[in-house]
């Protein structure tokens, strides 16, 4: 009940956040900045934790494909598959809602208990789009790049401590990267990513801008956004892979 | 000139405005004065469509405020300034930013001409020096009048102040009062203060609204105020013991 209630006054949002703009050359410029700021500020950690991530994945496999029927290439399609199919797109979503999410909602949060919001509103400006859309379409626009780059050192970094450590050649490696590469694992990485993007920065911006009280509740706010965003990506990621794979 | 019929307001089950009416006029310092918790700032936020009434209505200069939807009072919110208890500047924009951010949104004013108001009107709040430093970097005060500044750059017909003078000192608070009162005359604005100020109210108050209790239970002026005979009100004017004495000395 208290679900259906929240999923009502979210669409309503959204569809407030999505009205028509009051000037849009201040809006593009709000984009970009959003950019700048969500996409641009987020790729050191996405790049970091990928590169490990990759490594892990490539060592990982190396121990248990032990069996001297499984060829040694498998390590890098392992890899490969892991990180472009779940790793990039989910793992760095995660991230991401977590970073970006908790940023949103109390930076929103913060201008509603301060009235900044109530401000806007007064000037006849609407609050909700000017605040919300430019991040939404920010982060749907940035961050498929982001998950490009994520997949890309990823797998550089299995190549990298593959050799470093010795589990698995060079050569080996590449030609497992690239043994029945299928396009289509992108594309529905990159469907899930402009998914998960939109979820992350509405979900955030639903918890924000409904915050209620001082600041303590924008604590809250900031907590509840990034847990209601991490479930809604694993849920959408379950259902996007059934909808997308089968 | 701003009519307020019989509007209400409860949060939960506790009433906060019971059926108020007022008209608030044009070319006057109009306040709404009451102890703090009285209701005075969701009176306020109630006219300017920030909170749901229970029932009741706004009219703007004969507009019917209260039945428009968003994009309608879109078109009159235009004309509000308003100033916040808080001050509720753009903590992401430095006080220039603040100042031209509506002209920005609503006109197509050249840059120059923007800053030019902008600058303008802190000079009129006395703060020519300020306009590239950010809210956190401004004193209470500061901050007051730079909303101040915002409020009256877009040369609002109606500019709601609400406490526009509490956590000021004596001066400061002079000179925003008689800010106040001038932009009010000089542009033939409707103005509304909320204070509890008695200061004041005693200095701009043309025409004044006790709240109390969730009723508007005194109207007068700055004058009438002081020669009332009315309890609740008469603690509230003369709250102190001095002013008590004092009052036995000028009211017969
Ligand atoms: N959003 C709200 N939710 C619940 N109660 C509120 C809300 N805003 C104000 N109130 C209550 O309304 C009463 C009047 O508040 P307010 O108008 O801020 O007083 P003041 O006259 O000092 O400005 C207070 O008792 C306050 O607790
Ligand atoms: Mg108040």
């Amino acid at each position: 009940m208290k679900l259906l209630h929240h999923f009502g006054k979210y669409v309503l949002l959204m569809k407030r956040a999505f009205g028509r703009p009051e000037k849009y050359t201040i809006y593009y410029r709000q984009s970009i900045t959003e950019i700048n700021s969500l996409g641009i500020g987020s790729l050191g950690i996405a790049a970091i934790i990928s590169v490990f991530m990759g490594a892990v994945i490539t060592i990982q496999s190396s121990f248990n494909f032990t069996s001297a029927w499984i060829p040694l290439y498998a390590v890098g399609l392992a890899t490969r598959q892991g990180i472009i199919l779940e790793f990039a797109p989910t793992i760095i979503s995660l991230i991401l809602a977590g970073k970006v999410g908790s940023s949103i909602a109390s930076e929103i949060g913060t201008m509603r208990v301060t009235e900044q919001i109530d401000a806007l509103e007064v000037m006849g400006i609407n609050s909700a789009s000017y605040l919300i859309m430019p991040k939404v379409l920010a982060a749907v626009f940035i961050n498929p790049f982001i998950i490009l780059i994520s997949m890309f050192l990823g797998i550089f970094g299995g190549w990298l401590f593959g050799i470093l450590t010795g589990v698995v050649s060079s050569y080996e490696y590449i030609y497992g990267i690239q043994y029945q590469f299928k396009p289509f694992g992108v594309t529905y990485a990159l469907i899930k990513t402009v998914v998960f993007a939109f979820i992350i920065t509405s979900v955030s911006a639903y918890h924000g801008y409904y915050t209620n009280g001082g600041a303590l509740e924008v604590g809250r706010s900031s907590t509840k956004a990034v847990v209601y965003s991490n479930i809604l990506i694993l849920v959408f990621n379950f259902l996007l892979t059934q909808l997308l794979m089968s | 000139m701003i009519e307020v019929h019989n509007i209400s307001k409860s949060f939960g089950d506790r009433n906060i405005l019971n059926g108020v009416s007022f008209v608030f006029e044009q070319g006057k310092c109009n306040l709404i004065i009451g102890e703090s918790g009285s209701g005075k700032t969701v009176f306020c936020k109630c006219m300017v469509g920030l909170l749901k009434t229970d029932g009741g209505t706004v009219l703007y200069n004969n507009r019917n405020f209260t039945s428009m939807d968003f994009y309608e009072r879109k078109e009159i919110r235009k004309e509000i300034g308003m100033l916040f208890q808080g001050g509720a500047l753009f903590d992401s924009m430095t006080v220039e930013e603040n100042i031209i951010f509506p002209l920005s949104m609503f006109t197509n004013k050249s840059l120059e001409e923007k800053r030019d108001r902008a600058n303008f009107c802190l000079s009129r709040v006395n703060l020519p020096n300020a306009a590239s430093l950010y809210p956190s970097e401004l004193s209470g005060g500061m901050k007051k009048r730079v909303a101040i500044a915002r409020a009256i750059a877009v040369e609002p017909k109606y500019l709601f102040c609400d406490e526009p003078n509490s956590g000021l000192d004596p001066r400061t608070s002079i000179v925003i009062d008689e800010l106040i009162k001038e932009i009010t005359y000089e542009y033939n604005i409707t103005t509304v203060v909320i204070t509890h100020d008695m200061n004041s109210v005693l200095e701009i108050g043309d025409n004044i609204a006790f709240l109390y209790k969730g009723n508007i239970l005194w109207k007068g002026n700055k004058e009438e105020i002081l020669h009332t005979g009315k309890n609740e009100l008469i603690d509230f004017v003369y709250a102190t013991k001095f002013l008590k004495e004092f009052r036995k000395k000028i009211v017969k």
